[in-house]
């Protein structure tokens, strides 16, 4: 493997440990939940990611971030493999999570889903009640089926998610009545109520107003003690204060991955400074 | 140069006077529509309305020894010609089923015959000068009037107008329509949901598509062809019947289900199904826990209106042989039936015309039907659709 070493303030992100982070983040868990290597994206012709290393640790919020069209999005959906559903879409390279290459034949992204569950830009409640929403997929994983359970099941992933005391007097009204910042969080709900090791979050408060973009900050703070929170967004405030890692993509390419602080003080590459410091993107 | 408003307004003038005649013309478009659409409902009612009515004369009719033979002699000689045919005939069974009437006589309203009905209508009719002179002086003695017609919506077909009935049109329509809809329902329904959520966008589903938007405009008498050829005359289907009817009509029906419950799975957000997929959902699981039942309102109004379509069908239907003289009510799907629109077109053919009304009541109770199938989807829609 060709292994470059760059210096300080150059545009390649020193790589003398693949897919390490530059800096290490001392306050951070540092148990390996994903390894991603050589990961190569084609969209028919076009390939949206290249080369891409990283190591991405349990119980941590890690942010990706870097203009449109960086592939961002697109690397995230390859996690729980979303990309599936498009046709045109061929990748090589490994992603490993605990000890199995999730793109190997015998591995079911069914199965895969259910361990890396997904909050999605524009919040997606089914059109159930909010009872339903939270319920649906554990009863049809099993993981439930006395209507005590449910129940109790439905209570925690809402007081989880935040949303416990807004929506306990109306379970059964439809999810699609609740504000935008609640939907979101009936989504967050939703996706922990399968008790996943991971969640995807692909720009969860794009869509929302500042109060409740607040809210799902704090929710992700919290619930970093369980999960490990993988998160897209165009908001490098909202990175700044939410992640122990953040990464950026420019251009299908990971030109910087490290410790959040040290990213915003002081970082390494020039490409992620001139991003940071809004001189582009 | 600057102009003034009045310069501006003069020019305007011959474009407002454009677009006026433009909704003129197109508000003329409209009322000719409307007024054919009134005029045609108008005559149907018109001419169709008395077919809901039915002369009856009372007369005394006599349970002799002689009429169990010759069941002419049970009515005085007078008024033999003005009773229906078809109920004279009956006397003889009544007599055999309930032998207590022998020797009785009694006064009763009973059916008139077809030419006496078209007399108290008004019509034209074959009665003779001394006959209209006694169907004259019953009428002015309350002995003959019109009575609502319960005969044409019990009977089957009939030689004698007053007989004739739809009953085993509509039976047979029923029957049809319940082969066709279990036949083309479910193929269709999941021949658009592989087509729409499992089938790769390649080269053979393109052709597949490209052949189900033809078959919606083929012809409809080469199904029924189609339906002779391989129903009929390669699996024996018998001919005549509902079954091979229906199955005609489901092919019909087909890819009229088919676009329409395509066009309804593809109206559901694809936000949904990435909600699905992203909890762990199957492939299967996500079509037929969320996708479906979204698209459930759309798949039943193109289902409706696709069945109202074959509903009226008539020509497929002639040549499986469903365009037929029926006077038994049906009661099966094998054996021979006729449907509603072929019994219109039977008696459209009638040379009586005491059946022209016949053939207008039929299809007043035709459009009765498609009016509220075609309510009924527009219910179903309005009642189960979804704002996003």
């Amino acid at each position: 493997m060709n292994i470059k070493v760059a210096q300080r303030g150059e545009n390649v992100m020193k790589q003398d440990e693949l897919g390490q982070p530059v800096t290490r983040n001392e306050d951070a868990n540092h148990e390996l939940s994903i390894r991603v290597r050589d990961l190569d994206l084609w969209y028919g012709s076009f390939q949206a990611l290249k080369s891409i290393n990283m190591d991405l640790y349990q119980k941590n919020v890690t942010a990706l971030i870097g203009p449109s069209g960086c592939g961002k999005s697109t690397f995230l959906r390859c996690l729980n493999r979303m990309n599936d559903l498009i046709p045109s879409v061929s990748l090589t390279g490994l992603i490993e999570m605990d000890g199995r290459d999730v793109n190997e034949s015998k591995m079911d992204e069914v199965a895969l889903r259910r361990r890396v569950g997904m909050v999605f830009q524009k919040p997606n409640p089914f059109p159930k009640s909010i009872y339903d929403n939270i319920v649906y997929a554990p009863r049809m994983h099993d993981l439930v089926s006395r209507k005590a359970d449910q129940d109790e099941l439905v209570e925690k992933a809402l007081r989880d998610a935040g949303l416990w005391e807004e929506v306990k007097d109306k379970l059964q009204q439809p999810g699609t009545s609740l504000s935008g910042g609640q939907q979101q969080r009936l989504c967050i709900a939703r996706a922990i109520a399968v008790q996943p090791d991971v969640i995807l979050m692909d720009e969860p408060t794009s869509a929302l107003d500042p109060i409740s973009t607040a809210t799902i900050e704090d929710l992700m703070d919290k619930l970093k003690q369980q999960f490990t929170i993988i998160t897209v967004t165009h908001n490098m405030q909202q990175a700044a204060r939410v992640a122990d890692y953040t990464a950026f993509f420019h251009l299908g390419e990971v030109v910087e991955y490290n410790d959040t602080k040290t990213m915003f003080s002081n970082p390494y590459t020039k490409k992620a400074e001139d991003y940071i410091t809004g001189r582009y993107g | 140069m600057r102009q003034s408003f009045d310069d501006i307004s003069a020019q305007l003038r011959a474009r407002h006077r454009k677009s006026a005649r433009l909704k003129w013309t197109s508000m003329g478009a409209l009322g000719l529509a409307v007024l054919f659409l009134v005029l045609f409902f108008a005559d149907m009612t018109i001419k169709g309305l008395p077919a809901f009515q039915q002369a009856q004369i009372q007369v005394e009719v006599d349970y002799s020894e002689q009429a169990s033979q010759l069941p002419l002699a049970a009515v005085n000689e007078d008024m033999r010609r003005l009773v229906s045919r078809g109920y004279l005939r009956l006397i003889p069974g009544r007599m055999q089923n309930n032998p207590e009437l022998l020797g009785t006589t009694t006064t009763e309203w009973v059916l008139a015959d077809g030419q006496v009905d078209q007399y108290l209508k008004g019509h034209h009719s074959r009665l003779s000068d001394s006959e209209k002179a006694v169907v004259d002086r019953l009428q002015e003695e309350g002995r003959a009037e019109l009575r609502f017609n319960t005969t044409f919506f019990t009977s089957g077909d009939s030689k004698m107008p007053e007989l004739a009935g739809i009953a085993s049109a509509a039976m047979g329509t029923v029957f049809t329509l319940i082969v066709t809809l279990a036949v083309a329902f479910p193929i269709g329904v999941m021949t658009a949901v592989y087509l729409e959520e499992f089938a790769p966008d390649n080269r053979f589903t393109q052709i597949i598509e490209i052949n189900i938007n033809n078959l919606a405009a083929i012809p409809s008498i080469l199904f029924g062809l189609l339906g002779l050829a391989i129903f009929i005359n390669f699996f024996g289907v018998p001919r005549s019947s509902p079954v091979v009817g229906g199955l005609t009509l489901a092919l019909m029906t087909l890819p009229v289900i088919i676009i329409a419950t395509r066009t309804a799975l593809r109206s559901v957000p694809d936000s949904i199904r990435h909600a699905a997929f992203g909890v762990g959902c199957s492939r299967w699981q996500v079509v037929r826990d969320h996708v479906l039942p979204l698209a459930l309102p759309g798949i039943m109004t193109g289902s409706i209106i696709g069945l109202a379509q074959a509903m009226g069908e008539t020509a497929p239907l002639i040549i499986v042989g469903m365009v037929a003289f029926i006077p038994d009510v049906t009661n099966s799907f094998t054996e021979a039936a006729t449907v509603l629109p072929a019994q219109i077109f039977t008696w459209a053919g009638e040379p009586d015309r005491a059946f022209i009304e016949k053939t207008s009541g039929g299809i007043l109770v035709l459009l009765a039907i498609l009016v509220t199938l075609n309510a009924s989807a527009v219910v179903l829609r309005k009642k189960f659709e979804r704002r996003w």
